[in-house]
């Protein structure tokens, strides 16, 4: 135990002693944690809002569609249903109001409460007589409330309430319950579809009398029932012994077969816009996670190197090389922890804000706290992160000789014959800027990853933000929820951007550190601080242009291939930058870095030379 | 005949370096006047921490003086700008640090053609000047050599040949010996002999008194002073601080 509290009260008064490099450490933990947290956080966010709708209005287990009301009063009796409601007519129709229009399914129900699937009504009242109730979600879409007036199949009606229900998802991935068929989202161009299908339709309640009224002939209807079960988590068994073909969510037919809903699959539904943030949020958490190693190993190995007296005086008063290895890992995974802490929380705070206005449901989105599954997780991130940034180095200091590490000896430079043969060639920024590179590849190699893994993300970004901006596809999304992944690729984008600014600065000023001594000798020889800031800048610069042609290709285009692998969408509806968006892309990353390491390498170019020498 | 005597390379008046400030006050270098002739090699020693390196590093614009003024062959140099200095430093004045301070990834060659490569000369002629050093002093079979396979008077010719490369007027040398054993020390007088015969200027800060025995004056430092003249007599240029010569 004393040994613990030791390896703490070290770390801690050398945290204490290094307060701008810590809070970096912790500044680029807490950017991949938060947007782990997100990713994890806004799934079970989303559900939230469904599930409290399922309680309150007694939302069914399964959702039972057919052509005949025959089929399903069959079902009404099979083991393990505990209670139904329906059979209930469904007719395909058209909805105006307002100005606009859509495909509705307008269902026929009675004006008493049923016994499963109770919409419950948030403006107004339940259906009457000429009067209809519009799924809250469609209601909004159409911008009409109660008391407006719509027309069904050219019927005025007055608008009674607008209602909730669990038993399917809010519009527009409404469940399809007409004998016609539904299509949801953009139909890929060429695809010859059925005129009678219904495109993104809406649900709408009216009395079963309204329904036959509107209805050209009996055939034309189809029906709909609601079942509540013994065993609710085993819905989809239930849905596989039951259901005919097509029993996963596809309209029964007229023929009297019987397709399946089961509550799992509506959830799903409903939640298809999260799963998607999720996958971006997720997405962006490998990202930052790479990038935060990326930024780490830089911070670490610069700081081990000017800690190395430290070691040395550590193991001068007897302590093992053990000890030493746990006092300077104890460095980084502490920070880990409470930035880890941190992550969860401004995640958990900030994932309702990028869910989905939920009008359709009941209920707030990321009302829930994280599990302990998503705690467990984010910190094992963030112990993770630290730890593979941290372990070598950490081993490294550890094992070095007491004597050199006294005398604060630093790690030899690698040399590279040819690059210096060839810089010699060069004009003398170049020509430092070359030498100063090559004199730690490791660390080059970690700018190139970093800036390749920073232009990857802004490439999918790109490709994103064009999809959602109304190119082939993006009717996929309505304009709510356009908006909501914009929000999601906007937070992607803030925290990509600050954690690669991080990186590069870090990386200069590791940069700059390391070479004080070659600097300040160069500039002893004559160079003049304007050409070694130059250089060191130029040093961040060349690996810079390298990552960020990385970065385009192969980088973005296999991140977006993975996504659209992941997601199982169409990367062929999505369109992919042009030359010259890309050339702007690169030339712009250069132009930042350039700019970011400016400022540390010029403070790095003028340090007083006698003081290093 | 003072009057008929040449300018002196390498003029300080007053130098004087402060750190600190109050009780806290540290001065290194406490109104030092010096005047290094052309082709002069001028010793200066004294114990460690009274201010010799420091002198060294104001006399060649490694470091700005508090006040007093150093002149280069007759122009100032202690008020230029960073850029004049580092141009200063790259064709006037060069040094030779007691760790050597090569770059431990470069060939010795490639130590030595370092200046002239930052003053702007071709690759080529900046090649060929190194060799031509390397071979002057001794060190042409080990133009090829990293510092590491180096032994310490080797680094330190090697340095030496870094300081000759771009033809400097002075060159400054701060304990050029302190990190050698007798036989390289012995090796690197014997190369300031040979420097100081071919008319190079020289001002070396040392504790060896056997450097400061070769040297054409010597002077004592004490408390950031120069506090007399001990070598061999050569040419009344040098003064004692607060003395008139």
């Amino acid at each position: 135990m004393g040994r613990v509290l030791l390896v703490i009260r070290l770390a801690l008064r050398d945290l204490r002693r290094r307060r701008a490099e810590t809070a970096l450490l912790m500044l680029t933990i807490v950017a991949a944690t938060t947007t782990l947290t997100l990713g994890l956080v806004l799934r079970d966010a989303a559900a939230e809002p469904y599930q409290s709708t399922r309680a309150a209005t007694r939302g069914p287990d399964v959702v039972a569609v057919s052509g005949r009301p025959a089929g399903l009063e069959r079902l009404a009796g099979v083991s393990g249903v505990t209670g139904h409601s329906g059979p209930y007519p469904v007719l395909a129709g058209r909805v105006e109001a307002s100005g606009r229009a859509a495909d509705v399914q307008i269902q026929g129900r009675d004006a008493t409460i049923a016994a499963v699937d109770q919409p419950r009504v948030r403006h107004g009242r339940w259906i009457g007589e000429g009067g209809v109730v519009l799924e809250a979600a469609f209601a909004a879409w159409l911008k009409v409330g109660a008391g407006d007036t719509v027309s069904l199949n050219g019927r005025p009606f007055t608008v009674a309430g607008v209602a909730v229900t669990a038993a399917s998802p809010p519009h527009p991935r409404a469940s399809c319950v007409v004998a016609a068929g539904c299509v949801h989202g953009a139909v890929p161009a060429g695809r010859d579809l059925p005129a009678t299908l219904l495109r993104d339709p809406g649900l709408a309640w009216l009395t079963r009398a309204d329904v036959r009224a509107l209805a050209p002939d009996p055939g034309s209807l189809s029906y709909v029932m609601n079942l509540k079960l013994a065993h609710p988590d085993q819905a989809q068994a239930f849905a596989d012994r039951h259901g005919g073909p097509g029993s996963h969510g596809g309209p029964g037919g007229a023929d009297g077969a019987v397709s399946l809903q089961t509550w799992q699959g509506i959830l799903a539904d409903a939640t298809e816009l999260a799963r998607d943030s999720q996958i971006l949020l997720m997405t962006g958490a490998w990202l930052l996670g790479l990038l935060a190693v990326a930024g780490l190993s830089v911070l670490v190995g610069g700081r081990l190197a000017d800690q190395s007296r430290r070691i040395g005086l550590l193991k001068a008063v007897g302590a093992t090389p053990g000890l030493v290895a746990a006092v300077l890992l104890a460095g980084y995974l502490l920070p880990a922890v409470v930035a880890s802490a941190a992550g969860l929380v401004i995640g958990t705070l900030t994932a309702p804000l990028l869910t989905e206005p939920s009008a359709g449901l009941v209920g707030a989105a990321g009302a829930a706290p994280p599990g302990w599954s998503t705690v467990a997780l984010v910190t094992a991130a963030a112990l993770g992160v630290a730890a593979v940034a941290a372990t070598v180095p950490a081993v490294r200091g550890a094992r070095s000789s007491t004597v050199s590490a006294l005398a604060d000896a630093p790690r030899p430079p690698r040399r590279t014959g040819g690059l210096i043969a060839f810089s010699a060639r060069l004009p003398v920024p170049l020509l430092l800027a070359l030498r100063l590179a090559a004199r730690r590849p490791g660390r080059a190699v970690l700018g190139v990853a970093g800036v390749a893994v920073t232009v990857s993300g802004l490439y999918v970004l790109l490709v994103l933000h064009a999809f959602l901006d109304g190119r082939p596809g993006a009717e996929a999304y309505t304009a709510a929820q356009a908006g909501v992944l914009r929000h999601v690729l906007l937070v992607w984008t803030v925290i990509l951007l600050c954690l690669a600014a991080v990186n590069a600065l870090v990386l200069t000023w590791a940069m700059v550190l390391d070479n004080r001594h070659a600097s300040a000798l160069a500039r002893a020889l004559g160079a003049t601080p304007r050409e070694m800031t130059l250089a060191l800048a130029a040093a961040q610069v060349l690996p810079a242009l390298a990552g960020a042609v990385l970065g385009v290709f192969p980088g973005g285009w296999a991140l977006f291939t993975a996504i659209t692998v992941v997601t199982g969408g169409d990367g062929g509806s999505a369109p992919l930058p042009g030359p010259g968006r890309l050339l702007v892309l690169v030339g712009a990353t250069v132009l930042a870095v350039a700019a970011l390491t400016t400022v540390p390498a010029g403070l790095g170019a003028r340090r007083p030379l006698t003081t290093t020498l | 005949m003072s009057l008929a005597a040449p300018p002196p390379v390498l003029s300080a008046r007053g130098q004087r370096k402060e750190y600190g400030t109050g009780e806290g006050l540290v001065r290194a270098v406490d109104g030092v006047d010096l005047d290094v002739g052309a082709g002069e090699t001028v010793a200066i020693t004294g114990p460690s921490g009274c201010g010799k390196s420091t002198l060294l590093h104001l006399l060649g614009g490694l470091d700005r003086p508090s006040g007093g003024e150093v002149r280069l062959n007759g122009r100032r140099i202690d008020d230029l700008g960073e850029k004049a200095l580092a141009r200063v430093r790259r064709t006037e004045v060069a040094y030779v640090f007691q760790s050597f301070h090569l770059l431990e990834e470069l060939t010795a060659v490639e130590n030595v053609e370092l200046p002239a490569l930052l003053a702007g000369r071709s690759p080529r002629s900046a090649r060929r000047r190194a060799l031509d050093l390397l071979d002057r002093l001794g060190l042409a079979g080990r133009a090829r050599h990293l510092p590491s396979a180096l032994s310490g008077g080797q680094r330190q010719r090697v340095a030496v040949a870094r300081a000759l490369s771009n033809e400097p007027l002075a060159v400054l040398a701060d304990e050029p010996t302190g990190n050698l054993d007798s036989a390289a020390t012995a090796d690197v007088l014997r190369l300031f002999a040979e420097l100081r015969d071919a008319g190079q200027t020289l001002v070396i800060v040392t504790h060896d008194p056997r450097v400061a025995a070769a040297a054409d004056r010597a002077f004592s430092m004490r408390d950031g002073v120069l506090a007399g003249e001990s070598g061999p007599a050569g040419p009344a240029c040098g003064r004692l601080a607060g003395a008139e010569g």
